[in-house]
């Protein structure tokens, strides 16, 4: 049996509001061995960061208060060794990387400044043996022409050579443990599966013991050791990686691993005719320089977009975030200023002025991604839904109240929470909410820009399932937005592959699932379908 | 009125901070207490008996004629002819401070400005006025002054703020660039000529802070709006296709409103500020007004009468204190940060 490296004894977390005390996790115990991948998996809310924060004391305290519970290591107790000792375990016995690579390094300073001074804190080198010791990591990490990236600010760097770097800093004094904090999350698949490599590979290389939190079982499969799986703060099971997805014993474990979106789009009919017809759509966003502001070039957000969606049927729009589907998105429904025709049922939107759009916004809707910013949160539930019916429909109060307790239904909400404010509900309802907000103008045609991304496997199979459903009875066209290949198989009858703006393949999903031309298609399925 | 959750919280986060909700009750009470100034502070009675009959002087303008005196004109109530007449039939209640603002006891026992004394609590200015009086109604037309001018300025400010922020591109840079001209005008000089042409009043003077003074709120409005018109549901609102005006009413003017409402008590101050600088040098309120800065003008012209500036200085210094902690209370009550 190996020695155990970290160890969590009945752990319990608070936050202070006021006078009350508002618990987040609930008497949790866990082990870290030397040398093994833990992963800490679980809904976003669960606790699982605020668990792994708290092993370094980085929460901010007086919010934070610990209760009851110890964290061992190195025979400390981290929770109540002295400011001044737990420095020298941060970032050089324990690291840490989060999740958001832009946000977690300093804009104003170098590569080079940033991955040195930890060296100079912890190991003490001078400033040439820290830049050597930076460069060889940044060798290792494997970032191209590291010499050149030394002097490099975070801005200049892609997100997936960001997050190499922090790997670097984190790693640069050979900590005995690594957290990471959903590492790969921000970062596109192809490039997700590169850092997860690397980090395996870096295990071997330097015997560290990793704890690593996602939310991702496909993740945890490929990385971990063991698994230890969290709900409302509280471990409700922990066992072996291979144990967890032969035989899980909890319900709530089983729902996570079985939630995998399965299942065929809809059978639609073969002549459907075309709804919307897009033609050679381009939205440029001019790049100004100087006094004058003269036009010096454009970013090309996209770039010569030629197709059409059929009546009743779903296009899935594909790429890596970046590629310009949202934008894409918002072009169709003249949310943002763009070139080429659109039409809907050959009405040529690309001509109409904001007033002229107005009455025919009633046909055309969209949900957005994160369902916690496009709830205005100072409106209850029923003033959000009622507000485009207020402004196309001339029905008395009564009606219009009627209306929305009929699509709260439909969506499955409970009509007698209509006058509660958005903040309470959960992420699976908010995205409800925003579904009800959008079909009870009953449009012909809506646009899906991730609705289900930002929220957990378990909820985002019911919002497919919901979606699905919703298509089937009232025949509603669907663009879904997404970069999760298997949704997108599970729910579209079209597929169209960007990236950087371009097309780069379109068909029917069939034969793009089974077989892809471009070879960048087949990148993206092999990652996601691996 | 029912308040709701965030709304609760906050007055929750309020209430904690006790100094700033001990000043906003203590400066509520003095502004109600200068708002009833006539009776509190009045040369005419607030009730007299007179015949079996009652009469109200500080409301009704009353003959002398009507108590048996020889004029047709007002009845001067200081008169020991008119209350000899009045007291054989009836009495008299005085306000707890026989003097209004314009009262000039002419009854002093040394050469006018007096020394604080039985009759004048604070002595009298240098034309025989009481201090107290002057010093109740300056306060009311100071804070008067404070919350027009808060309130009109506000508005003012919002909505340019919130045009600005909202359309963006060349609204927003010619507007920035005409506030950027225009606070640059000298409004100082602009008075002073303009006392030469009329004669300044409350309304005018009110009219030209104000044509230069609501500029205060257009930065942090406009900030607002210019982030808040990239949220997700402002978005989905114009996918719905609700118009400009009520999305900038219902969706975005709430945000900007917690950064407005932590100022308001710092634009009062500095309101008040303005109109008593106005007129410690001259160029503000007609003359007779009662107002601190001419209080503050008259301390300067006669030190040997010290109780003049002091107390015009200890009303300025307390009344903008309050506001200043009512601001930081403020402020604290509106912080996302300051949860705990």
């Amino acid at each position: 049996m190996k020695q155990a490296l970290l160890e969590i004894q009945n752990l319990s977390i608070a936050f202070r509001k006021g006078n009350q005390f508002d618990p987040v996790v609930h008497e949790i115990s866990l082990t870290i061995n030397q040398g093994e991948t833990l992963a800490l998996v679980g809904e976003s809310g669960s606790g699982k960061t605020v668990t792994a924060m708290s092993i370094l004391r980085l929460l901010p305290m007086p919010p934070a208060v610990y209760p009851e519970g110890q964290i061992w290591f190195d025979k400390k107790n981290l929770l109540s060794l002295p400011e001044e000792d737990l420095r020298q375990i941060r970032g050089n016995k324990i690291s840490v990387i989060f999740q958001e690579p832009m946000m977690s390094l300093n804009p104003l300073h170098t590569v080079k400044k940033q991955i040195c001074e930890t060296l100079f804190l912890h190991q003490g080198l001078n400033t040439a043996k820290a830049t050597s010791t930076a460069l060889d990591w940044l060798q290792r990490v494997g970032i191209n022409e590291p010499e050149r990236r030394l002097n490099a600010y975070p801005h200049q760097l892609s997100g997936g050579e960001q997050q190499r770097v922090m790997i670097a800093m984190a790693l640069a004094n050979r900590p005995d443990l690594l957290i990471a904090d959903e590492p790969t999350t921000a970062l596109d698949v192809t490039v997700q599966a590169q850092i997860l490599a690397l980090i395996k590979e870096l295990q071997n290389e330097l015997g560290m013991a990793i704890l690593f939190i996602t939310h991702d079982l496909g993740i945890v499969q490929r990385v971990s050791d063991r698994v230890a799986v969290m709900q409302r703060g509280k471990i409700v099971e922990h066992s072996d990686t291979k144990t967890i997805f032969h035989s899980p014993r909890d319900p709530y474990t089983r729902i996570l691993i079985e939630a995998e979106p399965k299942g065929e789009p809809q059978k639609s009919k073969p002549d459907a005719k075309p709804l919307i017809k897009i033609d050679r759509l381009k939205v440029w966003f001019p790049i100004q320089k100087g006094i004058m502001r003269r036009v010096q070039g454009y970013v090309k957000a996209v770039d010569d977009l030629t197709f059409e969606v059929k009546k009743g049927q779903t296009l899935g729009v594909v790429g890596e975030s970046g590629s310009g589907k949202s934008t894409t998105g918002l072009a169709i429904l003249r949310l943002t200023e763009s070139e080429g025709s659109i039409r809907f049922e050959d009405l040529p939107l690309h001509q109409y002025s904001a007033g002229e759009m107005r009455p025919l916004r009633q046909q055309m809707q969209i949900i957005f991604q994160d369902p916690f910013g496009s709830l205005s949160p100072r409106m209850s539930v029923a003033q959000i839904i009622g507000e485009g019916l207020q402004l196309h429909s001339s029905g008395s109060s009564e009606e219009i109240d009627q209306k929305i307790i009929d699509v709260m239904e439909e969506v499955e909400l409970d009509p007698q929470t209509r006058h509660r404010y958005p903040n309470e509900f959960s992420g699976g309802q908010r995205q409800r909410i925003a579904i009800a907000r959008a079909l009870v103008l009953k449009p012909q045609f809506i646009v899906l820009d991730e609705p289900t991304s930002s929220l957990d496997r378990s909820v985002q199979f019911q919002v497919l399932q919901l979606l699905k459903n919703l298509q089937e009875q009232y025949g509603l066209t669907f663009i879904f937005i997404s970069h999760d290949l298997k949704v997108v198989k599970s729910l579209c009858h079209d597929v169209l592959v960007m990236k950087s703006g371009k097309m780069v393949e379109y068909g029917p999903s069939s034969q793009i699932f089974s077989n892809p031309e471009h070879p960048y298609t087949r990148q993206l399925l092999k990652t996601a379908f691996a | 009125m029912k308040l709701n959750r965030l709304n609760q919280e906050r007055w929750h986060k309020f209430k904690a901070n006790r100094r700033g909700y001990w000043s906003l009750w203590l400066f509520l009470s003095l502004f109600i207490v200068s708002l009833l100034a006539e009776v509190i502070a009045n040369d005419k009675p607030l009730l007299v008996r007179f015949q079996s009959e009652f009469y109200f002087p500080f409301l009704v303008e009353y003959a002398e004629t009507e108590f048996g005196g020889e004029f047709e004109m007002e009845a001067d109530y200081r008169d020991e002819f008119v209350r000899e007449l009045i007291t054989e039939k009836g009495w008299i209640l005085e306000a707890p401070i026989p003097f209004s603002y314009t009262t000039i006891n002419h009854d002093l026992p040394s050469p006018a400005p007096s020394p604080p004394s039985d009759v004048n609590w604070l002595g009298t200015d240098d034309k025989g006025r009481d201090v107290v009086a002057r010093l109740i109604y300056g306060f009311r037309i100071s804070v008067l002054f404070g919350l027009f001018l808060t309130f009109f300025s506000s508005i003012i400010g919002i909505a340019a703020g919130a045009v600005q922020g909202y359309y963006g591109g060349r609204i927003d840079i010619l507007g920035q660039r005409f506030i950027e001209v225009w606070s640059g005008m000298p409004t100082l000089f602009l008075l002073i000529i303009l006392s030469s042409v009329v004669q300044p009043n409350f309304w005018w003077l009110l009219g030209i802070t104000l044509l230069f003074g609501w500029m205060a709120l257009v930065g942090v409005v406009r900030a607002e709006f210019l982030r808040g018109r990239n949220f997700a549901y402002v978005l989905a609102a114009k996918a719905l296709g609700v118009g400009d005006r009520q999305i900038m009413f219902r969706h975005i003017l709430p945000n900007a409103m917690v950064a407005s409402v932590t100022f308001l008590p710092f634009i009062l101050g500095g309101s008040i500020t303005t109109l008593t600088s106005l007129d410690f040098l001259g160029f503000g309120l007609p003359v007779g007004s009662p107002s601190l800065g001419e209080l503050l003008a008259q301390g300067k012209a006669n030190l040997q009468a010290p109780w003049l500036g002091i107390s015009a200085f200890f009303i300025l210094a307390s009344m903008l204190s309050l506001l200043v902690f009512i601001g930081e209370a403020v402020r604290d009550a509106f912080d996302p940060r300051k949860s705990y």
